[in-house]
């Protein structure tokens, strides 16, 4: 089950050209780039890890690409994204943000029913990846 | 672009590059040499953008350089004026000069070395990375520095990525060489030496009228007699530094001005007075003595 997430969620996965020229015109706008990565898929997942520190003061996106490359590397299976941050007053705030790398298998997530007082029942969703522990993911 | 030909002079007047070039002969003085090199160079990568219209191999070509020369023969603002030409031409994405120098690159402790050059590659990436004094990198009276570190990194991204980065290195002449001689992987890389010669007096003068000027002082006829004088004498002083040392001595020409005019007390000073430096502001410099 392919996990999406954030700006371009609803398009095939973008090649290195537009990733670099993604990374361009957030750039172009100002604002910083930070490459994070993790092996928790769950949509609700905030903690993703910082792969280095966010570059504020980058001109052109060949810098930006260097990173992801080296996070690729490091971490070929994990979920890797891009984020662009406005510091602007107002937005300070991360505008753009988009997968840049998947694991090759996605096992998806089973539905978890849990019943409580009388015969109501909470849903949960569990990923299948998460079964093993932080690191031991995605073979 | 179709058919068999290409309009040089079209490409040329596209690339705007010859307003760089013709403010690089106005706005520096002497340097002929350099220019001159920097003329080929901007010619050889316009007849490169050519080839390729016409469907010519035109590998990307190496673009990395060195300059050599004595301190103050304008080696960092020539690199400044390089990075506008190659971005004209289309050679750098951004044109923006990235200076350093071995503290920027060389860590302090194992480990920090590279992502210290890495960080200062990123920087630079899309425009040109100006390392000055790079003969500091290398230091090979110490095997544990981490100046060799810094040295691979460069290399390998001077290799693999050659469009989104142009290196130069610069430094006074005997010592690059010694220090290219120690690194032959990085010496091969660089394609274009450029050596920059020390300036005749009389360019030295056409220097110092052109700094006033741009600090909206100047010289009175006496001012101007005792700069004549005083730069063959400041030049055979150890220590002489080309166009800074001028501008140094300079600086110190305002400071007397300064004093003189305060010792004047009670006189009202008009626009000229505060202007204008004397012969005295010059010839009271040690040099004379």
């Amino acid at each position: 089950m392919k996990i999406t997430q954030g700006t371009f969620s609803f398009l095939p996965e973008l090649t290195d050209g537009e990733i670099d020229a993604q990374i361009g015109y957030a750039l172009d706008q100002g604002w910083a780039i930070g490459v994070e990565y993790t092996d928790d898929p769950h949509p609700r997942n905030v903690y993703w890890e910082m792969w280095g520190n966010p570059m504020f003061d980058l001109k052109d996106a060949a810098g930006a690409m260097m990173e992801v490359n080296s996070c690729r590397k490091a971490h070929p299976q994990t979920y890797i994204r891009v984020n662009a941050f406005d510091d602007t007053l107002g937005f300070e705030t991360t505008r753009l943000s988009f997968i840049v790398n998947r694991p090759s298998k996605e096992p998806g997530f089973q539905l978890k029913r849990h019943e409580i007082g009388g015969r109501q029942i909470q849903y949960t969703i569990e990923s299948y990846a998460t079964q093993k522990p932080e690191g031991e993911r995605y073979g | 672009m179709t058919g068999d030909h290409v309009d040089l002079s079209a490409l040329l007047a596209d690339s705007r590059v010859t307003e760089v070039l013709d403010e690089l002969d106005n706005e520096l003085i002497g340097l002929k040499p350099v220019k001159a090199r920097i003329r080929d160079i901007a010619a050889l990568l316009l007849v490169d953008r050519a080839r390729a219209q016409l469907g010519l191999v035109s590998g990307s070509p190496s673009l990395h350089m060195s300059f050599t020369g004595n301190p103050g023969t304008g080696k960092t603002t020539v690199a400044m004026r390089m990075a506008q030409i190659l971005h004209r031409l289309g050679y750098v994405r951004k044109g923006h000069l990235v200076a350093v120098t071995r503290d920027d690159l060389v860590g302090q402790y194992i480990g920090h070395t590279a992502p210290k050059t890495r960080e200062v590659l990123k920087k630079a990436m899309g425009g040109v990375l100006f390392i000055d004094e790079a003969y500091y990198l290398y230091r090979p009276e110490n095997e544990r520095d981490y100046g060799q570190e810094a040295i691979e990194i460069l290399l390998q991204v001077m290799e693999n990525q050659r469009d989104d980065l142009v290196v130069i290195l610069a430094g006074y002449a005997d010592r690059m060489d010694t220090f290219f001689r120690s690194n032959p992987g990085l010496s091969s890389r660089i394609a274009h030496h450029l050596d920059f010669p020390d300036y005749a007096p009389i360019e030295l003068e056409e220097i110092a009228q052109r700094m006033l000027t741009t600090m909206q002082y100047r010289l009175s006829p006496s001012g101007l007699q005792a700069l004549h004088d005083y730069i063959p004498l400041r030049m055979n002083q150890p220590h002489f530094a080309n166009a800074r040392s001028i501008r140094n001595a300079l600086d110190r020409a305002r400071l007397r001005q300064a004093n003189r005019l305060f010792a004047q007390k009670g006189l009202k000073l008009d626009r000229d007075a505060l202007m204008t430096i004397e012969g005295d502001d010059i010839r009271a410099s040690r040099v004379f003595t």
